[in-house]
Parts: C-alpha cells; structure tokens; sequence
C-alpha cells in the first residue's frame, strides 16, 4: 500500500474510536449475498521500480512524434508547446486541486478561468466563453443543443460535410436520442436549398476538415434569414491571420484548443473551446467564472451563472457538464498570454508559408494533385494519381516519417487522397524530404 | 509565498511591443499573403491578446497557483470527490513521449503498447465492475451517465419498447437527472425514506412499463451502502428496466463487491477520483462505462480489440447496433494511463485495501465528528458520511450553519466539506477522508471542527478572517455578470 499511512496499531486505536472489532465489521451493510468473497482477478501489485519498466516496455511499442516526423493533422495538431506551460500546470497547486467551490481559497483557478475567457473573446472576437467543455467535438454537438434552446426550433439542424467526420458522428449520436434530424450537405448551394424556417442550427467549420476556409460571413448571412444560428468551429491557431468568427456574424464559435499548449496525448484529454453572443450567455452549459467584490470590497472572481448548471437546476439544467477542463483552459491561457499578438501572428503565418510550399512541391510532382483550388491555412488534400495512399505511407513510415491522414475510411469516394498538415516546427528540411520521399 | 503584489490581471500587466516567445524565421519561399488568402477572410489587425514576457507569465501564473488549496498543500475532505493523493509517478509517466506524443491517427501498428494498455484497462475495469463490456471513450462520470443512457435508448429502441422514464433517489448528483433529460428521456425523483435508504414504496409506484431505467448511486452520497440493492434490482428488472450504477463512491467497494453482482447492468467509473486522476481544478477527467453483456452491442464504437490470429491489438468498431461516437479521437486517455499505472501498483490486495482504509477512515472521523455534530444517518459509514450542523443553528441562530463553518474551516487551513449536499440534508456536510490521510490529519481536522463549533455566531458569521478575500458577492456576480475583462479608458 503505497500512499496510506496508518500503522496496524494506529488503526487498532481507531476501530476503537469506531467501536468495531474489525474492518471487516465496516463493510456488514453490504449484504453477504453480493458480497465478491475471492481476490479481484487482475495482476499483481508493481512496485515503483517494476512499474516504471513495465510502462517503458508499453512506450516503446509506440511510435512517438518526438522521434518522427508528423504531418498528421485532421483535429489534432504537432504545435510547438513552449516550456513554461510544463512548468506552469505541474504545479501542485493547479493540478491537485478542484472546482472551486470555495472562492477564497480557489482564486488563483477562478482568475485563471477568468482570463482565459477573456482570452477566448480576444482570440475569437466573441462576447462570452464559457470556461471550457471536454473536447472540440462534444463542444460541437453542445452548441448545436444550445442552439435549438434558443430557437425552440426542434425539429432539424443542418450539418456540411466538411465538418470533421467524427464530430459529425457524435452529433448524430446525440441528436439520433432526442429525435431531431440532421441535415447533412455537401456544400454552400445545397445549404442554401436546405435552409428553412424549422432549422435550427447550421455548423460549418473553417478552415474545414479539408483545411479550406468558408465564406464565413456570407453562409451567416444566409443562415439568419431564416432565423437560424450560425454556429462555426475554428482551428485557434488560425485566428492570428484569419478574420475572426466573431467579426463574421457568427452566433457560436466552438473549437479543439488542442492547438494551444497541449500534446497530442494519443487524442485527449483535449480542450473544447465555446463562445458566444452575449444575449446566449445564460444558455451557455459549462462553468463560467465572473468577477465581483468581496465583503470588504476587494475586486476577486467566483463561479457564476451557477443557476444553468446540473448540480442547482437537475433535469432542468443547460447540460449535464459538471466540470471544464480546467487543467488545460490553463495551459491554453498560458499559451496565449506568452504568444501573445505577435506570436500569434507569428505561428499562423510561419504554417500558412509552410503549408503552401508543401502543398506547391508536392503537386509539382506528377504523381500527386490538388482537390480543389480553394485557399487553404494549413493543412490541405492531395489526390495520388496511382491510388495507393496506404503504400505511401507505410514507405514514409519507413523513414521515420507520419505523412498524413488517408481520408478513404471517411470519405469513400477520397480513397486515393492524403490529408497533410504543416505546423510551425516543420522545417524546410523536412518538408523537402517528405516530398522526396512521397514523389520516390 | 504569495507575492502582495501579484494582485493584477494578465491584462493589466501587458506592455505594448512585449512578447513572451521568438519564432523562427521562415525558412521556405514566403509567399505574399494576400495572393494566399482573399483580403476578406483575413484579419485586419492582430488579436487583441496581453503583450507579457515569459518571465512575467512566470510569476502571474506561479502566484496564481499559490492562491489555491490543492491536495498537495491541503487536507481536502470535500465529499463525493474523492481527493485523494495523485502519485507522482503517474504524472511522470504519462508525459513521457512513448504515451504523450502520440498522435490519434498513427497507424495501430504503430500504436501497439498504448492500445495494449487500453485493451487490458478495459479488462480490469470489466472485473473490478462485474460488467464484461467496456467503452473508454466518455470524457467525465457525466458523459458516462449519458453514453449509457443512450445505450439504454438503443436498447429499448432495438426491442420496439416505448420506455420514457428514468428514475432516481432525491439524493442522487444532479448529473443524473440532468443526462437523463439530454438522452431524451422524462425524469422522476423517487423518495428516500427517513434513513437513506430508498423508498420501496414510492420506487414501486413509479415503476412500470414505461420504466427506461433506475439510476443509483450505491453506496449512496449519504455514504450508505443500500442493503435492499438486490431487492431494487429484481423490481426493476421485473418491469424490464434496466439499473444504471452511479460509480462515483466506487472508492468504497474496490474488490469488496462489484456492481455487477448487485444488479446493476450499466455502470460508469470515475477514474479521476477512485483512480487517482488528479482534478486539474476541475478537470480533466474520464468517465469509461461498464454494461452487461447484452447491452455490449450498443456501446460506443471504438474499443480495442486483441486479435489472436495476427497477436495484434486494433481498434474494433464495433456492431452496427452501436450508438456511435460521444467524443472524437479515443477519449480521455491521458486520464486513463493515470488509472492504469494506478490499478497496476495497487493489484488485487491492494485495491481491496484502498476500500478498507477508506472506510476506516471515513469511519474513525465520523466518531469523532458525531461527538459535536448531528450525523443523521447513523454511527456507520461507508467512505464519507454526512453530518448535519442543525444542532449550531440551534445553538447559535445562525442561518446558514453548514456555510459558516465551513468558511471558518478556512481560517485553518483545512478545505471544507462538500455542504448543502445532498439535498436530503438539512445543513449537510459530507465529509470524505479517502485512504491517503493519515490518523493525526484526521484528528486535527476534528480536533479543529469541534473547537469551531463551539465558537461564538458571530465569530463564524464573519469567517473567513484570514483568508486573501473574504466572502465575495456571488448575488452581484450573477445579477450583472462580467465574465472577461474589458479596457477601461485610462
């Protein structure tokens, strides 16, 4: 028993206290009948020392992008992580403790959700945030729910195909339960055709998962003249080039925070970015930190709005979310208070310079062409003429090389098609020699 | 030690022209921006971000940290959360690159040891519950709640049975009635009888053909284990309802008994509390569900699977039945290799022991607490206990008793109880100990509470005294909210 203290007299001294012959004796209100009466059958116990090799013996079985070179992308992002964002949330203080229930002793987490909402709004261009909700997909498919809240509109929402392929499937996991349709379309005209009076939401993403950018602020024109919400998800990173989705007219903004500090981590813990209108902020779900007086009149933060949330509201509740993600609205905090707006540009810029010089020698080559011309950010698809995308990416594996996401198990008619991201730690050097490789 | 000057915003510390980060120069041929991207989706000016240099956001964010209490710095008997003690080779390990620098879509045959681990986690969890099927891939207990509800949904759908309600006790975590309400279902609030315990009776009344599903959290957040739980289950299952396990007190019951074998058929784990997870102030954590074998169809798609033929681990997805996905990617798995390396250092005898010391625990301060505090729900417990501080209202006239005591608490420097919950409780506190405290903390915290209580109203009515603020206006936060920082002309 590694972290328990107390010794066998100690607790002899507190079966006492108890008035218990035994531990055993504390367990009498379970009936014996479901009582399990045999040792759990999982393995042995691992000291420290045995642990730490077992683990090893498991990472090595992994490829890692430390050692690799990663040109995956498709929602999850090799983005330079500075140091001090280790440092910062390893600290005992952030990441041992919890929601903060008691104000006084939890406002260095209160502030630290205060100003990452306030970051959120600044990067976005958004009135509100909420302090963040588990990751960009659920993020997704809760501001489709906040939407048809809004509009009292139940019947459908309208998705474009562009949308990442599993946040897609999420929203048609939840919305398959409560019985509204999704609309799914394949590009403007047809959302265009789509769009009515009964339609409650329409999410589109941009850059979307293709990488290309949407007109943003034309579709939110469109979506509001039948009173529906525009509701976009975002790549942050993006947004110290891009013009900012809340200066596009749209009405929610969710995005995958992944990008701001946080490793890849095999897929999550991740960040699910949510920012509103002002006039939605009492639909908002999640936790939301606001700023007051104490009684002697000191500016400080607390929990607000408190009465949208689960634990006041039950059945009633905006949403069933009873946490944020604390620990990584933090490291998003930091990212962007040490980018700042020159780092910020800086990072978008050094990808969008990266991307177009990848996505311009590759389709050079003969082998390789593009989709579509439409501008892209980051990431973009090339078709392989010679239809054989699984081939060339066991061969770049071969040289220590991840070169990018095939989109055939999403979209069966792209089977012959890469989706390739290049973040700011790409360097010339890499790039040259993922097209050499490619193009071999 | 807090710094009395690390009073400002992040905002308020910026200097125009600042920056805490230098980038490298371009190294490709730079394209003209504008012939990139059409002038109308560019930004015209920079976001509007804090210019700060790294060794300001340094000691922002450092003196930030010291305003919280923590596990680490702190006893945190916050009931119903399990603080407990996050081992630092967890932490350790999980940031190392082998399991933190993966991306979600390498090729599996590049992910062998992380789907290992996966696949073996979802095999321990299925013991540890009883239940053999597993999905990691919710992202907290609520998002389990939720999943398997919606399974439940499936379920019933599958079977052409038009079942619209789930129920559950006056005392259960406002999560469940409010998944319940997401998965489309209606929700009804069934009595606790006087010790606790489920109603029977109005369980009964309310049970019928159009009963989805019976949600309980057993032990209960009263910290009672509910002895009728077999009885609940065979009522339930008679009207063809299914039991939904609330496993947010599994910390009680590790290797003692197993939801399974009381009747439950779904069940989520909360591996950020009984795991050791750290909370990350409030968040992340990972909310895996559990179901019997009937329900495995409906789970969400991906698991891993081991395939015998080629001795390799891959990512099965699943039946057609399968409700699909509830989180992108394979959910929380940073949290999860917490929880692996946890169950893995502990083992058989020693996730028993975890529940025995627990509840010796949560036991022993409850003879102590019982001295000066009402405990209404007897002189047992399971791994928290719910005491009342009725008896200071009387004494004293206070309101707000529950409140008042635990802001004195603060004074020193102990993290109060859970209070006002659950709703079953007049001026509740819930006090959950864990197994990584040791008897003198125990005592002190006893030791500390008894002498508060006898303190005078006044006294506790102006608690905190010594904290950085004190009480702070949550009445004018929510009536005109002000949820980010704004310029002000200077």
């Amino acid at each position: 028993m590694p972290y328990t203290y107390n010794t066998p007299a100690q607790q002899e001294e507190m079966l006492q206290s108890i008035g218990a012959n035994s531990i055993d004796e504390l367990f009498d209100l379970i009936p014996d009948s479901v009582k399990l009466g045999r040792p759990l059958n999982i393995p042995p116990a691992l000291g420290e020392i045995a642990l730490t090799a077992h683990m090893q013996e498991l990472a090595r079985q992994n490829t890692n992008i430390t050692d690799n070179t990663c040109f995956l992308g498709a929602g999850s992002y090799d983005h330079f992580v500075p140091a001090v964002i280790d440092t910062l949330a390893s600290r005992g203080e952030f990441y041992t403790s919890y929601t903060p229930y008691q104000p006084e002793v939890s406002q260095g987490n209160l502030q630290v959700m205060f100003e990452y909402q306030t970051l959120i709004c600044q990067l976005t261009g958004m009135d509100v945030s909420n302090a963040s909700l588990y990751d960009g997909g659920s993020a997704a498919v809760e501001a489709m729910l906040m939407a048809i809240n809004i509009t009292r509109r139940t019947s459908r929402v309208i998705v474009l195909e562009s949308v990442h392929p599993e946040y897609r499937q999420i929203i048609k996991t939840y919305f398959a339960t409560i019985g509204t349709e999704v609309v799914s379309v394949s590009d403007k005209s047809q959302l265009l055709d789509a769009l009515d009076e009964t339609t409650a939401a329409v999410l589109i993403q941009s850059p979307n998962f293709f990488g290309n950018l949407e007109d943003v602020a034309t579709i939110a024109e469109q979506v509001h003249t039948v009173g529906a919400l525009l509701v976009c998800s975002v790549d942050p990173i993006s947004l110290g080039l891009l013009k900012r989705p809340g200066d596009a007219g749209v009405d929610i903004v969710v995005a995958e925070g992944q990008s701001l500090g946080t490793p890849l981590l095999y897929g999550g813990p991740y960040l699910g970015i949510m920012a509103c209108r002002e006039e939605f902020v009492r639909r908002l779900p999640g936790r939301i930190a606001g700023q007051t007086v104490d009684q002697d009149g000191k500016r400080c933060w607390v929990l607000t709005l408190q009465t949208r949330e689960q634990h006041i509201r039950r059945e009633k509740a905006t949403s069933n979310i009873c946490t944020n993600q604390g620990l990584f609205a933090l490291r998003a905090a930091i990212y962007l208070s040490v980018m700042g707006p020159q780092g910020m540009q800086d990072v978008a810029s050094l990808c969008l310079q990266k991307a177009h010089y990848a996505q311009r020698q590759l389709t050079n080559l003969e082998r390789f062409e593009t989709l579509n011309d439409q501008p892209f950010f980051k990431e973009f698809v090339i078709r392989d003429k010679q239809n054989d995308v699984a081939g060339l990416l066991e061969k770049a594996e071969d040289f220590n090389m991840l070169a990018g996401v095939a989109l055939g198990r999403w979209y069966p008619q792209l089977q012959d098609c890469l989706l390739i991201a290049v973040t700011e730690k790409r360097t010339v050097r890499e790039i040259d020699q993922l097209v050499e490789i490619l193009g071999s | 030690m807090r710094n009395k000057h690390a009073t400002q915003l992040i905002f308020e510390l910026s200097t125009t022209g600042r920056s805490g980060v230098v980038l490298p120069e371009c190294d490709v041929p730079v394209e003209d921006i504008k012939q990139l991207i059409p002038a109308s989706l560019l930004q015209s000016q920079r976001p509007a971000l804090p210019e700060v240099t790294e060794p300001e956001v340094i000691r922002h964010f450092t003196n930030l940290s010291t305003l919280n209490m923590s596990v680490d710095t702190h006893y945190y008997p916050l009931g119903s959360c399990t603080m407990k003690y996050n081992p630092k080779r967890n932490e350790r390990i999980a940031a190392w690159d082998g399991f933190a620098q993966l991306h979600p879509y390498q090729s599996e045959g590049s992910l062998q040891g992380i789907l290992q681990l996966l696949c073996d986690l979802q095999q321990m969890l299925a013991e540890i519950s009883g239940l053999p099927a597993v999905s990691l891939q919710p992202a907290a207990g609520a998002h389990g709640e939720l999943a398997a509800l919606m399974v439940a949904a499936a379920y019933f759908s599958e079977l052409g049975e038009k079942r619209t309600k789930v129920l559950a006790p006056d005392s259960a975590h406002g999560t469940n009635p409010a998944s319940a309400r997401m998965a489309g279902f209606d929700f009804i609030t069934i009595r606790s009888q006087a010790d606790g315990r489920v109603d029977l009776e109005h369980l009964k009344e309310n049970l019928g053909d159009d009963t989805a599903v019976f949600m309980i959290t057993n032990p209960s957040t009263l910290g009672l284990f509910d002895d009728q739980v077999e009885m609940i289950a065979e009522l339930v299952h008679n009207t063809g309802g299914l039991i939904y396990l609330d496993g947010a007190n599994m910390n009680a019951i590790l290797g003692i008994t197993r939801p399974g074998d009381f009747g439950a058929d779904m069940m989520h784990f909360n591996p950020h509390k009984t795991f050791s997870g750290p909370h990350g102030g409030g968040g992340p954590g990972a909310g895996p569900i559990c179901v019997t074998e009937t329900l495995r169809p409906y789970l969400p798609s991906p698991a891993v699977s081991f395939c015998e033929e080629t001795q390799t681990y891959y990512l099965d997805q699943g039946s057609e039945k399968s409700i699909g996905r509830v989180r992108s990617f394979f959910g929380n798995v940073g949290v999860l290799v917490r929880a692996y390396c946890y169950i893995r250092t502990h083992g058989p005898d020693g996730l028993k022991r975890v529940s025995e010391t627990a509840v010796l625990n949560a036991n022993y301060l409850l003879s102590l607490v019982k001295e000066f505090l009402e405990v209404p729900h007897g002189d047992r417990c399971m791994h928290e206990f719910v005491a009342s501080a009725m008896p200071v209202r009387e004494a004293t006239g206070l309101k707000q008793p529950a409140m008042d005591i635990a802001k004195r608490l603060l004074d020193y420097g102990f993290h109060p109880p859970t209070v006002y919950f659950p709703l079953t409780v007049a001026e509740g506190m819930m006090m959950e100990p864990t197994e990584t405290e040791s008897k003198q903390t125990l005592d002190a915290f006893a030791e500390t509470l008894r002498a508060i209580v006898e303190q005078s109203a006044e006294t506790l009515h102006n608690a905190p005294h010594t904290t950085g603020i004190r009480r702070p206006d949550e009445v004018m936060a929510a009536r005109q909210p002000i949820v980010k920082w704004t310029k002000t002309a200077d």
